[in-house]
């Protein structure tokens, strides 16, 4: 600015000060496009998130498949991302402490096959936690998220009893460092929200995103051109439980 | 039968007070208790993520089902017109308000977050057979209490049998609640059958039965009050009809599950090699709870004894707290079937339990509190009967015709 309003001061000669006033427009110009851009670029990423006030809807039903075929042996990464993600500590006290998602590795009785798995919510289209719930504190969204209202639950844990994944934990003691966005309270049942504020912001779960080895796959069960339900349309995959009915969002290949 | 008169025990010698202040000091320890597993949070208490509830849940569930038993004596004369019961009605009805107030504050106190009571009685899910619970439960106490109150009331003494009749159904779906919240469980092998509602109902009916006939025994004797032999043998003939009942069902129950292959699992968890459970099924539930009250009541030698109508109402109840245990943690002990036809051989949150099943030991806490449910009952029932005429002056057989029809 002061090397166009005030010529008469300037000390440099006449090529120094082309450079400087042509500089000066280039960043002036860069930052300009970057201002009316950058937004564009950041809207069109999140264009599946909604906003805080735009309520979830059906028109998505969220899932997870788990490629048990990748998933590793002794590999915990999906496990160490929750639990820093959700604020979990375990303390060496595994039969009260909150497991949100653990890992199972299993033998098949008669093939002896062994296959190794995250277990978390299979959030449920038809939830039996939901189902049994005397205060409703359990719930689904209507995309197909199962969570606990905090506020209303009154420990009970009958939801506990009535799931058959034994997904959710009871929280038997003061906690402290809570995490802003995954709030927790003694005396109340927890398990895998689905890091829903991460999904409503137009991101994935944290396990997801915390598998090095890509075994697992977020994203919209409806939208039948989602990776997720085009996968399932190439590939075997099984409902834990499935004679339950209760059609878990969380699928499993290689079972 | 002759006309019958009603009065408040006199409860003033020392053993009366001395029984409510034993009775004070338990309620008073469970408080205190309940104070401790709040402050500290349930892992004070042996329940875990994996044995959910425990023996609270056990001392809760045994009052509540008492409850709609003990009020079956009252139902007996009224519905059923047997005239040697209609003296009972009054202390009948009292005795299963008092024992659902002390089943339900065990409840309500083991809640994570018991000051959240007000939610659970304003905030309900009416697909939930628990939401559906708490309506029969404050129902029943009206109900009863009306039924009671037109028993003892002159002017609404015409009514009764009304009120009596809506009791009996309402206490008949009461139980049916209660059995359904395991009933309707469909995940764990225990549950998920429709048996279970009529076993807690039939459970109810000898479980109530029993710990009339011993509070009865108790406060006759206390109070030296006449107590005829040929009522007591009445009550006590009842008993083994329900014992046989309750031991039918809990046949049914089993043969059910040994027909289904799946089930073989589970069942050879309880009946074979489930150590403690698979103890108090046997030990605990058929032989000290079926048939040693069985063959006391039945046998000519002890049958009718005063002794043995009171040991086998002890051991009936020392049963049902068996078989309620083995039913409701047994029941969680055995680990879920997550994944039929595999076999978990590793697991970061104990799906693979120790020996097969997974380990429960009360702490001192939480069996303070059950402690305290029966304490609060007792209390109340002795309590209420001292302040209002709910027991007849005398139930001596030429006062009460024990064989009237």
């Amino acid at each position: 600015m002061s090397n166009t309003e005030q010529p008469q001061t300037c000390q440099c000669d006449g090529d120094s000060c082309d450079n400087q006033r042509r500089n000066f427009i280039s960043k002036t110009a860069a930052i300009a496009a970057g201002t009316v851009v950058a937004p564009g670029i950041f809207l069109h990423q999140v264009a599946q998130a909604k906003n805080a006030a735009e309520a979830a809807t059906d028109a998505v039903r969220w899932g997870i498949l788990v490629d048990t075929t990748k998933c590793a042996d002794g590999c915990t990464d999906c496990i160490k991302a929750c639990d820093e993600r959700n604020g979990l500590t375990k303390e060496n006290r595994p039969e009260i402490a909150a497991h949100w998602i653990r890992k199972v590795t299993l033998r098949d009785k008669a093939t002896q096959k062994e296959n190794s798995l995250p277990l978390m919510c299979q959030h449920c289209e038809h939830p039996p936690c939901v189902d049994v719930c005397p205060t409703g504190a359990s719930f689904k969204r209507p995309d197909g998220i199962v969570l606990v209202d905090k506020h209303i639950c009154i420990g009970c844990r009958y939801c506990m009893m009535a799931c058959p994944y034994k997904a959710r934990s009871f929280v038997h003691e003061a906690i402290t460092d809570q995490k802003a966005h995954a709030p927790r309270g003694k005396g109340t049942v927890e398990s895998c929200t689905m890091c829903v504020d991460q999904v409503d912001q137009g991101g994935q779960p944290s396990c997801v995103t915390g598998c090095q080895h890509g075994a697992m796959l977020f994203g919209d069960l409806k939208d039948p051109e989602s990776a997720i339900a085009k996968k399932l349309k190439e590939i075997n995959s099984v409902q834990l439980r499935a004679d339950l009915s209760l059609n878990p969002g969380i699928r499993y290949h290689g079972l | 039968m002759k006309k019958i008169h009603y009065s408040e025990i006199p409860g003033k010698n020392i053993g009366f007070w001395a029984i409510l202040g034993m009775l004070g000091f338990f309620i008073a320890v469970g408080l205190g208790s309940v104070w401790h597993m709040e402050h500290e949070g349930h892992h004070v208490t042996g329940m875990s993520n994996q044995i959910i509830w425990g023996i609270p849940h056990i001392f809760a569930i045994l009052l509540i089902v008492a409850a709609s038993g003990a009020l079956n004596i009252a139902s007996i004369g009224t519905v059923f017109h047997k005239t040697a019961y209609k003296p009972l009605g009054r202390i009948s009805a009292w005795m299963s308000i008092c024992l659902l107030i002390g089943g339900l504050a065990i409840l309500v106190l083991d809640l994570g977050r018991p000051d959240r009571l007000l939610v659970a009685m304003t905030t309900y899910n009416f697909k939930s057979i628990f939401a559906w619970n708490m309506i029969l439960y404050n129902g029943f106490f009206v109900i009863v209490g009306v039924y009671l109150w037109f028993m003892m009331e002159r002017k609404m003494n015409q009514y009764y049998p009304y009120a009596g009749l809506a009791a009996f159904v309402w206490r008949l779906i009461l139980t049916t609640g209660t059995g359904s919240i395991f009933g309707f469980l469909v995940a764990r092998e225990a549950y998920d059958t429709a048996v279970l509602a009529p076993l807690f109902i039939v459970l109810s009916f000898s479980l109530g039965l029993a710990i009339f006939v011993l509070f009865l025994m108790g406060v006759y004797k206390g109070t030296e009050r006449e107590l005829g032999d040929g009522l007591l043998n009445r009550l006590a003939k009842l008993l083994t009809i329900f014992l046989a009942a309750v031991f039918y069902f809990v046949l049914i129950y089993h043969a059910t599950n040994l027909y289904i292959t799946n089930q073989h699992g589970f069942e050879n968890f309880i009946l074979a090699d489930g150590g403690i459970y698979t103890t108090l099924f046997w030990l605990g539930y058929v032989v000290l709870g079926t048939v040693m009250p069985m063959a006391l009541l039945n046998c000519p030698k002890p049958a009718g004894k005063r002794w043995s109508i009171a040991a086998a109402s002890a051991l009936t109840v020392v049963g049902a707290f068996s078989l309620l245990y083995v039913i409701i943690i047994g029941g969680q002990a055995y680990p879920l079937e997550i994944f039929p036809g595999k076999e978990v051989i590793e697991s970061g949150f104990m799906d693979m339990a120790q020996g097969g099943y997974y380990q429960y030991s009360p702490s001192q806490w939480e069996i303070m509190l059950g402690l305290m449910g029966v304490s609060i009952f007792i209390l109340a029932t002795l309590f209420g009967s001292k302040v209002l005429p709910f027991l007849p002056k005398s139930l001596a057989d030429d006062v009460v015709d024990p064989h009237a029809k």
